[in-house]
């Protein structure tokens, strides 16, 4: 990418293979064509950019949290709050974004911290692709960053380093008055807003054609009465203007401004979509215990942030035929309290390998109809990672005699196996040749354990042969 | 005469002070007469919550224990919920216990307060046919709540104890307000005439019902339909004495 500053013509940006031949944005482009001959030259597009970044920040917003905003020229904030747990934890989230962005191309680095300077820094000089910092680990993961990492002008940060300032804990530690003297109000702004000291209030986006109500109040109102009642009214204003449209929301974000300018949100997701109000208010109402409404709030917006057709549905009138019981409002209830990956259902997968035969699929997803195949029994409890047990056992085909785990050694009464399970190839090459050999063995005391060998019992090559114990029968 | 009907009117005026008469719910039955006689209304009353865990070290991965309240849910009709913290259960064997994966919703709460919120909730919505949570702790005012919440449905709540480390499971003798609690632990399957391992056995103790006594029983495991069985020797003459060593070993 090549742009132009004044009259110069530079290099805004390169791939990472460029960066390898030695190219750095910043450089001249004349200089970079010498050192790299033949390389391929794009004009650079700001504006398309800028569009593409404000389509990124959509996509997230209607993924992860409902607070999102562009921060131009490269990057996009987020605010987490209460939106992490529905993710699996702040790690598990990042990893998923970043996977996410990686798959459609764009190579991502993401980071979260106690405030918006902070984690701009983090997922700038600190994140590979992610970094989750410690609450309250701000300054001390800071210090040692460059000074470009406080978000200060080009020109201010040459100047500070000309005064023998190198790193963002140098500025800290100095006295303030001076500084803001020779660099105006800002620095302390910036050094302030990365330790979250100094609010940094942004303007999260909005797509244009959203569904959604509005309530400004003349007084602040603070009271989770109050809160729940206007919630009742936002719902009821929404799902007639969804009617309107002939869609449910799938997914709701309440966004609440509080009166020092802080904007809070929450959000409830719907697994199929709905304009119940009774039901919608019930959910909003459940997060009211999250909202902080600290002086005030003195407006609130509830937006429709998915929403999908909805059609009327002729309900079942037949004398003969039962109509389904309805369990979406659990799920609904259930999932905004625990996340939405916690209700789940379990479908069949085809695949001989017990860990690999079941697979997690969306609560209310269609019927699947199928199931497993049933001629051999299967224990009631599945071990998250087969336990490694010490046997006595007869090679090729013998179930163990005895067999210790856990520290307990036991007796094998009577045994039933084996039952060959055999790699699967098409997955990974380590699976060409393994084989496992499965026995249901039960003990004196009448405990039966599904166990296993790695190995044939004859071919090193299918297996350690070594003893697993994989599950616990009723 | 005038006893029995004094009786009648006193146990009736005992059934409004309790609020819901349980015996109006209806009963789920488990189709032994063995095990149906011992229970007031001949089976398990709906809506209503029960308590099951396992023995030994069943205490601790309640397998048994889990796949008795799969039969169980498996003969309600309308969707399960299976509510627990630790997600090792394992789906293809409730499946062979009669509950197919797509009636089954499963919830994995973080800890036991959680699991015990989400089971309320999941009662609370009175077209389910069965409610599993599987719980470590469960005291008097919590067991209450489930209670309350499941009076008047048709819905099963079967609270499973399950616990960290057997020791805990003393906590099992406390009192709680669930109308029967059941003790399930494993024995020595079928003896089959070749090596092998016959179909499962448990021992099922009925250790507390409301309004009966308590009782145990030595029971085949649920079959595909989620069903037990007695064991043959049992149901045909008296029990035999031993004689399930692995007799004919090859």
């Amino acid at each position: 990418m090549a742009g132009r500053i004044r009259k110069r013509r530079v290099v805004t940006a390169c791939c990472s293979a460029a960066l390898e031949a030695g190219l750095r944005p910043g450089m001249a482009l004349a200089k970079a064509q010498v050192l790299v001959p033949g390389l391929v030259v794009d004009e650079a597009a700001p504006q398309a950019d800028q569009e593409g970044l404000h389509r990124l920040a959509l996509w997230i917003l209607q993924r992860f949290s409902p607070l999102v905003a562009a921060d131009p020229p490269d990057g996009i904030v987020i605010d987490t709050t209460g939106a992490d747990h529905l993710h699996g934890g702040e790690e598990t989230m990042l990893e998923s974004l970043v996977g996410r962005l990686a798959m459609s191309g764009v190579e991502a680095r993401a980071a979260v911290a106690d405030s918006w300077g902070a984690a701009h820094a983090f997922a700038r000089y600190l994140a590979s692709p992610i970094f989750v910092a410690d609450p309250g680990r701000g300054l001390s993961l800071l210090s040692p960053l460059p000074l470009e990492a406080l978000r200060l002008p080009a020109a201010m940060a040459g100047d500070l380093r000309t005064l023998g300032f190198r790193t963002a804990g140098d500025l800290h530690r100095q006295p303030r008055a001076p500084l803001a003297l020779r660099f105006g109000p800002q620095l302390a702004r910036r050094i302030d807003q990365a330790l979250g000291e100094a609010s940094e209030p942004f303007d999260p986006v909005r797509p244009a054609d959203q569904v959604e109500a509005r309530r400004a109040f003349a007084e602040p109102i603070a009271a989770a009465e109050t809160i729940a009642r206007y919630i009742g009214k936002l719902v009821a204003d929404l799902c007639f203007a969804l009617e309107e449209r002939g869609l449910g929301a799938r997914r709701l974000d309440l966004l609440v401004h509080r009166v020092d300018s802080r904007l809070q949100a929450v959000r409830v997701g719907m697994a199929l979509p709905t304009r119940d109000v009774r039901r919608l208010t019930r959910l909003l109402c459940d997060k009211i215990g999250t909202i902080d409404p600290g002086f005030g709030i003195e407006a609130m917006v509830l937006v429709a942030a998915i929403a999908e057709p909805l059609e009327m549905k002729q309900a079942v009138s037949s004398l003969v035929e039962v109509a389904r019981p309805d369990v979406s409002g659990l799920v609904d209830t259930l999932a905004n309290r625990i996340g939405g990956r916690a209700v789940y259902r379990i479908a069949a997968v085809a695949s001989d390998v017990p860990e690999r035969s079941v697979q997690r699929i969306p609560a209310m997803a269609p019927d699947t109809g199928t199931g497993w195949p049933d001629h051999w029994p299967r224990p009631a409890r599945l071990l998250a990672r087969p336990e490694l047990i010490e046997t006595v056992a007869l090679l090729p085909d013998h179930p163990p005699a005895s067999f210790t785990w856990r520290g307990v050694r036991r007796r094998v009464r009577r045994a039933d196996g084996p039952e060959r399970v055999f790699g699967e190839w098409w997955r990974r090459d380590a699976e060409l040749e393994a084989v496992r050999d499965y026995f249901r063995v039960e003990d004196d005391a009448g405990e039966r354990y599904w166990v296993y060998r790695a190995g044939n019992g004859e071919d090193p090559a299918t297996g350690s042969h070594r003893w697993f114990l994989h599950g616990i029968f009723g | 005469m005038r006893n029995a009907s004094a009786i009648a009117s006193l146990r009736a005026q005992i059934a409004r002070i309790e609020g819901q008469s349980r015996h109006e719910g209806g009963v789920l039955p488990f189709g032994l007469p063995v095990l149906d006689a011992k229970l007031p209304g001949g089976g398990l009353a709906l809506g209503a919550l029960h308590e099951v865990a396992g023995g030994g070290p069943g205490t601790v991965d309640g397998a048994a224990a889990a796949l008795f309240s799969a039969g169980i849910a498996a003969r309600t009709e309308g969707p399960v919920f299976w509510i627990c913290t630790q997600p090792d259960l394992f789906a293809p064997s409730l499946a062979q216990a009669g509950l197919p994966p797509d009636r089954v919703i499963y919830v994995e709460a973080g800890d036991d307060k959680t699991v015990l919120a989400c089971t309320e909730e999941a009662l609370r919505h009175g077209s389910l046919g069965a409610v599993v949570a599987e719980v470590a702790s469960l005291n008097m005012t919590s067991s209450r709540r489930l209670q309350l919440a499941v009076e008047g449905k048709r819905t099963i709540g079967i609270a499973l104890r399950r616990w960290r480390r057997q020791a805990d499971a003393a906590d099992f003798g406390q009192p709680t307000s669930a109308v029967t609690r059941w003790r399930v632990s494993t024995l020595p399957s079928a003896p089959l005439p070749v090596p092998g391992v016959g179909r499962h056995r448990w021992l099922v103790e009925l250790v507390r019902v409301r309004a009966g006594e308590s009782a145990d029983f030595e029971l085949e495991a649920c079959d595909e339909q989620g069903r037990l069985a007695l064991p043959a020797e049992l149901a045909d003459r008296p029990a035999a004495a031993g004689g399930w060593g692995r007799s004919v070993a090859g």
